[in-house]
């Protein structure tokens, strides 16, 4: 195998300063894209013609969303990964995960609310998009609220990874039943889903946005990550060694 | 491999038999839960019923939950269902035969009772009958849904709260096709859309939650 030599990166010890080594680099590309996004979508993008200058929430909530949903993913990947192969290291990065695709979901749940009240004059309404946006959110609580429950970290990683996986299964079933009972039900209010045509400079501004949003998901990640390998690695050498040699060489 | 399925099922009913008050206290919490909401919205009959199919199946959804710690517990704790595990045959069909007794001792009483309950909303016959029978489709997938966080809450403190947590989000398809197939009832523009989706979400949780909860078992029992 070519890729070989990257496995050992799947021990802690290895990732541990791997991903010191990157988290700069993460920070920076996030405050780059973070930068050219919200220049775009604050200076260089107009207003739109009918929601004015309120539309420009788009540039938070739209990457938010993505994020949220996506993060979900790759949690349900770190978590079968885990199970699959029984790495230490998987379990750490769905935990590490976990609060910030909770946090991506409330503030798209949150940046949502801010949009419709000026929009469709509520704070909220029963849309698809917003109820699923908010299982999903009670979802990831879910997870940190069983995983946090736990006390032995092994066994609190696998639980996680089944209920990760389980969910993963779910949500589109949840996704699409929430959907048709969306139509079921609301039969002439808002409908969200025919977007109007969409300047190419605002979507530039929001890919932007959701690139940097994504970067900072990395970086935060990587550094929770880092925290959790120093607290259950604590009676391992190679961290004592590195305490020590942070506390002064003592 | 029916026979090992039958004899967790004979097993589960038979120690339900014999404690039969924590399936009747289910029961009882389920009227209650229903018996609050004309307290809470006003005897109007015409509010009640347009209430009555959510208000039964979001009922039926918590009663179900507040039975499923039982699922496993106590062979946790006396150490029954570590030789469950011990025994040469997959550990998933065991854990169907203790879905299938959940469903039994409380699902099927729920399915029963249901409309009784909604004749306190007033619902027309047919809509009762509708209530009966998508109770009867859907809870088999409470069972096994429920299966898998009951699995994963095992000994666990605070495990009936983290329960109902991690499962009841998982209930919502659940809920949309089986109220929905009483909406669709009483609006007259038949259910069977609902009904069919109902069971292909029973068939596929009794296909694959037993799996997922015996591997959520065989953590718990490290």
């Amino acid at each position: 195998m070519q890729f070989a030599h990257l496995y050992k990166f799947a021990a802690p010890a290895a990732f541990y300063p791997l991903a010191g080594r990157l988290i700069p680099w993460f920070w920076g590309l996030a405050a780059l894209f973070g930068a050219i996004g919200l220049w775009l979508g604050l200076f260089v993008a107009p207003a739109d013609f009918q929601q004015g200058q309120g539309y420009r929430i788009i540039f938070v909530h739209v990457g938010a969303s993505w994020m949220s949903m996506f993060l979900y993913v790759v949690m349900a990947f770190w978590a079968a990964i885990g199970l699959a192969f029984n790495t230490r290291l998987s379990g750490m990065m769905a935990s590490a995960l976990a609060p910030t695709g909770a946090l991506f979901a409330f503030i798209s749940l949150w940046t949502g609310a801010f949009w419709g009240k000026p929009m469709w004059g509520a704070w909220w309404v029963w849309d698809a998009r917003l109820t699923s946006e908010l299982f999903l959110f009670f979802l990831y609580i879910g997870f940190i609220a069983l995983t946090r429950a736990i006390d032995d970290p092994r066994r609190a990683d696998r639980a996680g990874a089944v209920l990760a996986l389980a969910g993963v299964i779910n949500i589109p079933i949840i996704y699409f039943s929430v959907k048709w009972w969306n139509t079921l039900h609301q039969g002439a209010s808002v409908s969200l889903t025919k977007s109007p045509s969409m300047a190419a400079v605002m979507l530039w501004g929001m890919l932007f946005c959701a690139l940097a949003m994504w970067m900072y998901a990395i970086a935060i990640s990587l550094i929770r990550a880092r925290g959790i390998i120093l607290e259950r690695e604590r009676h391992a050498d190679w961290v004592k060694a590195l305490l020590t040699e942070a506390a002064g060489g003592h | 491999m029916l026979r090992v399925i039958g004899s967790v099922v004979a097993r589960d009913l038979r120690l339900a038999w014999r404690r039969p008050a924590d399936a009747y206290s289910v029961l009882f919490f389920f009227m209650l839960v229903a018996s609050l909401f004309p307290l809470g919205v006003g005897p109007e009959t015409e509010v009640l019923r347009r209430l009555a199919p959510g208000v039964i199946w979001v009922g039926a959804l918590l009663a179900t939950m507040l039975s499923l710690p039982r699922m496993f517990a106590e062979d946790f704790h006396d150490g029954a269902l570590e030789q469950l595990a011990l025994t040469p045959y997959p550990l998933g069909l065991l854990v169907l035969g203790k879905t299938l007794a959940h469903w039994l001792v409380s699902g099927l009483p729920l399915a029963l009772i249901a409309p009784l309950l909604g004749l306190q909303f007033d619902l027309p016959p047919d809509a009762l009958a509708m209530l009966a029978f998508s109770t009867l489709v859907g809870a088999p997938t409470l069972s096994g849904i429920g299966a898998i966080g009951a699995a994963l809450t095992l000994g666990l403190r605070g495990g009936g709260v983290l329960l109902s947590l991690l499962v009841l989000p998982l209930y919502i398809p659940v809920l949309i096709f089986g109220a929905g197939a009483v909406d669709a009832s009483i609006a007259g523009t038949g259910a069977q859309a609902h009904l069919f989706l109902l069971a292909a979400l029973t068939v596929g949780a009794l296909a694959f939650a037993p799996w997922a909860a015996a591997a959520a078992l065989r953590i718990a029992l490290e």
